[in-house]
């Protein structure tokens, strides 16, 4: 239990997915702009994370890994390099099946979630959980953590700059700052306050 | 060569007046994890923008057989496969460098300018000029990435291209190596500042 904790903390705050490994940067920096949109996308993002994360660790254990093919008699196939490929195949169809069923059962998440979904699809945090899980070597239930647990960072970063970014524009910033540099700035000091979570052992 | 200036054009605006990273805000995500040192960042800005130019110029030869409705898959399904055999080479040729890049290299595919120019310039342009677009835009990129792993380099280990550059008589008078550029926080700021400075020379409006 202890190990699952300290690995949820680790993908939340030290090891941060946007303020360490800048991924999912696109649609940070386009999004933040409103609270809202910020609290739907970063909702979406944990969702479709917690949900790929464990899928893409199925199909490479026992479909794309070196020697997976074991339970049909084929222990000499290696098809990794597919990976990249199939996992972004995978992720676009989960996203959209994520999409039916929210549509279907319901149409009230689906008008705040529904047009962030298919952004998902190509935002890389998604893709790079899942290539990390595989590169760490990460269990099934390790995976669905980390899963969670970098969406959830991601969720806590957004939010974090949008409210700023709100706070900003009562502030006089030099004209040829505004927009997307004093954004790249503010992302440098956040990135430094989540890093101060480094020493925490638990 | 003769080149129409509409060709031109979409060799060199991406370079400096309407750079994808600094001014489109596109690519930013798989392109700061390997600014720590110049040597990643240079091959990193090869494999990208030998995907871009190769995936912009496929793109464009099949854009009339595409069909709208599935254009997004078949656009990701071409550039994955430059992404792998990209992937590859570096693995048969760089494989130390390749080790360091570890998920990045793959994580080109979402890398939002490869997407970006395939949807917005290959699907109307000829192979040609999107080969051009993609030349022009994959050097922009790279000159952003190697422009902010210059100054983390140098000022977070004192070195360019693994060379030391500091003199060790800046040590000895009391001199230290900048930690937080080695960081990522560093990366964010320098990319800021060369934003900033960019924007002043090349008197760009925000709305």
């Amino acid at each position: 239990m202890e190990h699952y904790i300290s690995l949820i903390t680790k993908a939340v705050f030290i090891e941060n997915i946007l303020l360490a490994y800048f991924l999912g940067m696109c649609s940070f920096l386009a999004i933040s702009k409103k609270v809202d949109a910020s609290i739907g996308l970063g909702l979406a993002v944990t969702f479709v994370l917690t949900i790929t994360a464990p899928t893409n660790w199925f199909i490479y254990t026992f479909l794309i890994g070196d020697g997976a093919l074991e339970w049909a008699n084929l222990p000499e196939i290696n098809l990794s390099f597919l990976k990249p490929i199939v996992f972004i195949a995978v992720i676009a169809a989960m996203v959209q099946l994520v999409e039916m069923v929210i549509d279907r059962f319901s149409p009230a998440l689906y008008q705040n979630l529904g047009i962030f979904l298919p952004l998902i699809a190509v935002n890389c945090s998604i893709l790079g959980g899942s290539l990390f899980l595989v590169e760490r070597e990460y269990t099934l239930l390790e995976s669905t953590v980390f899963g969670f647990g970098s969406g959830l960072g991601w969720f806590l970063a957004i939010i974090a700059m949008a409210s700023i970014r709100y706070r900003l524009r009562y502030s006089n910033v030099p004209l040829k700052l505004r927009g997307i540099g004093i954004t790249m700035l503010l992302t440098g000091l956040l990135s430094i306050a989540f890093m101060s979570f480094g020493g925490i052992q638990l | 060569m003769a080149l129409s200036k509409k060709s031109k054009t979409a060799f060199t605006d991406p370079l400096m007046s309407n750079n994808p990273i600094s001014l489109q805000v596109l690519g930013i995500c798989s392109a700061l994890a390997v600014t720590t040192k110049l040597d990643t960042a240079v091959v990193m800005s090869f494999a990208v923008i030998a995907v871009l130019s190769v995936s912009n110029t496929v793109i464009s030869i099949l854009r009339k057989m595409i069909p709208a409705k599935v254009r997004i898959i078949v656009q990701l399904s071409v550039i994955a496969s430059m992404v792998i055999l990209t992937d590859m080479v570096l693995k048969a040729f760089f494989y130390d460098i390749s080790k360091q890049l570890s998920v990045f290299v793959a994580l080109i595919i979402t890398n939002c300018i490869i997407m970006g120019r395939a949807e917005a310039f290959a699907m109307q342009n000829g192979p040609g000029r999107s080969l051009l677009d993609g030349l022009g835009n994959g050097l922009g990129y790279g000159l952003i990435l190697i422009g902010v792993a210059f100054f983390r380099e140098l000022l977070g280990f004192g070195t360019i291209y693994n060379r030391q550059v500091i003199p060790e008589s800046f040590y000895q008078a009391g001199y230290e190596n900048m930690g937080l550029m080695v960081l990522s926080p560093g990366a964010f700021i320098i990319l800021g500042l060369i934003v900033w400075a960019q924007r002043i020379i090349g008197k760009v409006e925000e709305e």
